[in-house]
């Protein structure tokens, strides 16, 4: 408890540190990109590269969300509802993800699926490609944002506790429909929380991406390659256009989680 | 439905949660488990809905076994201690979830659930979500629930431990009234013997994970099998190895026919009885319920010596 | 004939858990998360270290010791450092701002603490460059100099000490602050001896991570760093370039020692995580 001078003084801190690092950054981006209007953000947007890498982008992360979704939820119930050996383990290597560097996951997949790898060499042989393609850029995505939903869920599903579901049982529903009917709307909350923020992380990925697309552009070039693709070719902005696009998308899926942040239901 | 419970046996981990345990339930009674926690009441009962499995053992539920039925094809209504309320439903749409399981048609479904909240007088609360009930109008909505199946047994487990004292009171006496409106075999777990004299038909007391005594409110108080269960049914002491109800002593300013002396080591008057602390000579301490009429005819202060002996008829148990 | 041992079947179970008759269920769903996680996670990572391996210890080992490798690790190592110690002070005070204190615009200065999260690092690093590159309206260039680089890592993490000290603090029982005022406590003693010890947990949580992220960011100073070895060359971004110019060993080397970082701190943070558990 400061007194009003040293509350003053820490205030002048913490809001400062906020302007110099997040607001005033952000808020001159958005200001050079919009200098001469929308019109150009526009066109720089609605260029062929820039809805390609859009798409890609898109796709990616879709597959990405609903995998780590089914995983996630699957996960989280294995994790809290069972007991079985190897539990703890499990437990602590979903995190690993958030722990690697992403680049490191692109190698990871390159020593694996790479076309210098037997099983790359293999696949290739057989028409799968991994590497410098969509399914590469989906495993890497979904390799870093895996924990997301699952670490959400979790301790909800701890929390919330068994009996409600047994409660369900007694009454006769089955496993599935007491999941659905029971369970579901008691990990809502949590559950969409998780989604966007796997959608959040899916969307901005970059280093993993990097690695593992090849960076070709019109094929593997995703928003965020497309931002840093046209920053180093001296194209400010196309660049800036897609970076406040990509902030725009993110400040809106800050206010989705703010707005389910009250998580106490009805 | 009648219950027939033969040789359970459950363990949690090195723990004995029940062991070997057999015990009949007719159909149609209202019936106590009854024991100190931790003595495996509440697991039996788990065991019987099917939420949890005996590790040898068989449940007969209507001469059916239903040993390894699942708890959704048991028909069984269960009372959970914290009542488990869907918490995203409001009380109707609790009511009325098994009945939808069950497919039944939505005309039926709300007169069903109706019928329900009349019967735990709910109806005015019948579109409000649990947060907004209190502990005894969530208990009522979870019984209402458990009911609206129509259960061939229902099930309640410590239904009474999470409320206060008063509310506690009112819904024992609305339960038993209930149980005689609706007849359904009800089986409830408690650790109050109060509330399982006064509630109860029948009696199971259960401590260390075995059955001590199955009967009737009156043949547990009156003919106990043991020391445990007299101990647990009311208050005893001790006389010359023997437990004896403090109220089957009598007290005598002479020494009487096979009567002990004891000497007077406090006096405590609780309204119309009094309570009479007493040292036998190196033999232990004892104590004596008596009216007080009858206190003030021996004149009982502490440091006299007087004499004790069961009264004819005593309820007495070997100490075990 | 006392009993009062636990009955793990009676009482207020947290979660009661149920062994359902017809274990193969449990058994698939065991099964099937451990073939998941294994392809799309441990695979993976073990190809990095076996690569990293396969040619012996000596081979790994010079990989890692290059001038040029070394300078990266050792660079990342202190920014790490750096960064995470910063968050530690700013990150608490922020956290304290935000729950303690009262003011016009608290709300919006809550809601962007997250921004961090939610941007994606490469746009993170562009802005920076904004405000602190070549074309700097303020006259700060901090593009490809190491305090670019670390004004991009504490930018990314931001939010890890803020959103862990935040919510103990809201729990954080006054009572205590004013008991210990009674007993004549100053302020600055009761944050030090009250406070403090309460928020310490939270606090070694949330730099952990932080110093996690740091160590392992790629996105928010590619652009910042300019790549230049001996002198911005942070880890992640020498894996990259030895990726690029296809010498995998010594990507897969340094990378190795990436993840061997990684995992410290996620053990030492299961370790914090149980001592908590048990002092609470």
């Amino acid at each position: 408890m400061p007194s009003r001078g040293g509350r003053g003084a820490l205030r002048a801190v913490a809001v400062g540190y906020l302007l110099a690092l997040l607001a005033l950054p952000l808020g001159l981006i958005c200001w050079r990109t919009f200098a001469n209007g929308a019109g150009p953000v526009w066109h720089a947007l609605t260029s062929a590269s820039a809805r390609h890498a859009l798409e890609v982008t898109g796709s990616v992360a879709v597959v990405a969300v609903v995998a780590n979704t089914l995983s996630g939820v699957g996960l989280a119930v294995l994790l809290v509802r069972h007991r079985f050996p190897g539990r703890r383990l499990l437990d602590a290597l979903v995190d690993l993800p958030l722990a690697v560097s992403p680049v490191v996951v692109g190698l990871a997949l390159i020593l694996v699926y790479g076309r210098t790898t037997g099983f790359g060499a293999w696949l290739a042989e057989h028409g799968v490609k991994v590497i410098f393609a969509l399914p590469g850029m989906v495993l890497a995505t979904v390799f870093v944002s895996l924990p997301l939903v699952l670490r959400e869920v979790a301790p909800v599903l701890e929390e919330v506790g068994i009996e409600q579901e047994q409660a369900a049982w007694t009454l006769g529903a089955s496993a599935a429909q007491a999941f659905r009917r029971v369970t579901l709307p008691a990990i809502r909350w949590a559950l969409a929380y998780g989604v966007v923020l796997t959608l959040a992380r899916a969307l901005g990925e970059y280093g993993a991406v990097a690695v593992v697309s090849g960076r070709l552009v019109g094929k593997t070039q995703t928003a965020t390659l497309f931002v840093e693709e046209r920053y180093q070719n001296f194209d400010q902005p196309a660049a800036y256009a897609m970076a406040v696009a990509l902030a725009a998308v993110a400040v809106g899926i800050l206010l989705v989680i703010n707005l389910l942040r009250p998580r106490e239901g009805s | 439905m009648a219950i027939t419970v033969s040789h359970l046996t459950k363990r949690f981990g090195t723990f004995a949660a029940l062991s070997d345990v057999s015990i009949d339930i007719p159909a149609g009674s209202l019936t106590a488990l009854l024991g100190p926690s931790g003595g495996g009441k509440s697991t039996l009962l788990r065991i019987i809905a099917g939420l949890e499995p005996p590790d040898a053992g068989t449940v007969q539920i209507g001469g059916t076994d239903s040993t390894t039925l699942p708890p959704q094809r048991r028909n069984v209504g269960f009372v959970f201690q914290h009542y488990a309320a869907f918490k995203h439903m409001t009380v109707a749409g609790n009511v009325a979830f098994g009945l939808e399981i069950r497919r039944q048609p939505k005309a039926a479904v709300k007169r069903r659930v109706d019928e329900l909240l009349e019967l735990v007088h709910m109806e005015q609360f019948a579109d409000r979500y649990p947060a907004q009930l209190s502990g005894g109008q969530r208990q009522r909505m979870a019984l209402a629930r458990a009911l609206a199946v129509e259960p061939e047994v229902l099930l309640l487990d410590e239904p009474f431990g999470a409320l206060d004292a008063q509310v506690r009171k009112e819904l024992r006496a609305w339960l038993r009234r209930l149980h005689d409106e609706v007849h359904v075999t009800t089986v409830f777990v408690t650790h109050d013997q109060e509330e399982a004299m006064e509630v109860a038909d029948e009696i199971v007391v259960i401590n260390n994970g075995r059955v001590e005594q199955v009967g009737t409110p009156d043949e547990l108080y009156d003919k106990p099998a043991n020391a445990f269960v007299m101990g647990f049914l009311g208050p005893v002491t001790r006389l010359d190895g023997v437990l004896v109800r403090p109220h089957d002593l009598e007290l005598f300013d002479r020494p009487e026919p096979s009567s002990v002396a004891a000497t007077v080591q406090r006096v405590v008057r609780l309204g119309f009885e009094v309570r009479v602390d007493l040292e036998r000579d190196g033999k232990g301490e004892l104590w004596v319920q008596i009216t007080r009429g009858e206190a003030e005819k021996l004149a009982v202060t502490p440091g006299i010596e007087l004499f004790v002996r069961p009264v004819a008829g005593a309820v007495t148990a070997g100490d075990g | 004939m006392t009993a009062t041992t636990a009955d793990p079947a009676a009482g207020p179970r947290p979660t009661p858990r149920l062994r359902r008759p017809g274990g193969a269920g449990l058994g698939l769903g065991v099964g099937l998360a451990t073939s998941y996680l294994s392809v799309v996670v441990l695979l993976p990572l073990a190809a990095i270290v076996a690569r990293a391996s396969g040619h012996g210890w000596g081979r790994f080992w010079s990989a890692v010791t290059t001038p040029e490798a070394a300078a990266a690790l050792r660079l990342t190592l202190v920014l790490g450092l750096l960064v995470a110690a910063v968050n530690a002070v700013v990150g608490t005070l922020i956290a304290w701002v935000l729950v303690r204190d009262e003011f016009p615009g608290k709300r919006v200065m809550d809601a962007i603490i997250d921004l961090p999260f939610a941007l994606p690092t490469i746009v993170a690093g562009l802005v920076l460059l904004a405000l602190y590159g070549t074309t700097s309206p303020v006259h700060l260039n901090l593009a490809y100099a190491r305090t670019g680089v670390m004004a991009a890592l504490l930018f990314v993490t931001l939010p890890f000490v803020v959103r862990a000290v935040q919510p103990v603090l809201i729990e954080l029982d006054r009572e205590m602050e004013e008991a210990a005022a009674s007993l004549g406590a100053e302020r600055f003693t009761i944050f030090r001896r009250i406070v403090l010890p309460n928020l310490l947990p939270a606090i070694a949580a949330g730099t952990a991570l932080a110093f996690a992220r740091a160590i392992s960011e790629f996105g928010a100073t590619v652009l910042i760093s300019g790549n230049l070895p001996f002198k911005t060359e942070v880890a992640s971004v020498q894996i990259f370039s030895q990726i690029e110019s296809d010498n995998t060993l010594a990507a897969a080397a340094v990378s190795t020692v990436l993840l061997l970082a990684a995992l410290a701190v996620l053990l030492a943070l299961q370790a914090m995580q149980r001592l908590g558990v048990r002092r609470a």
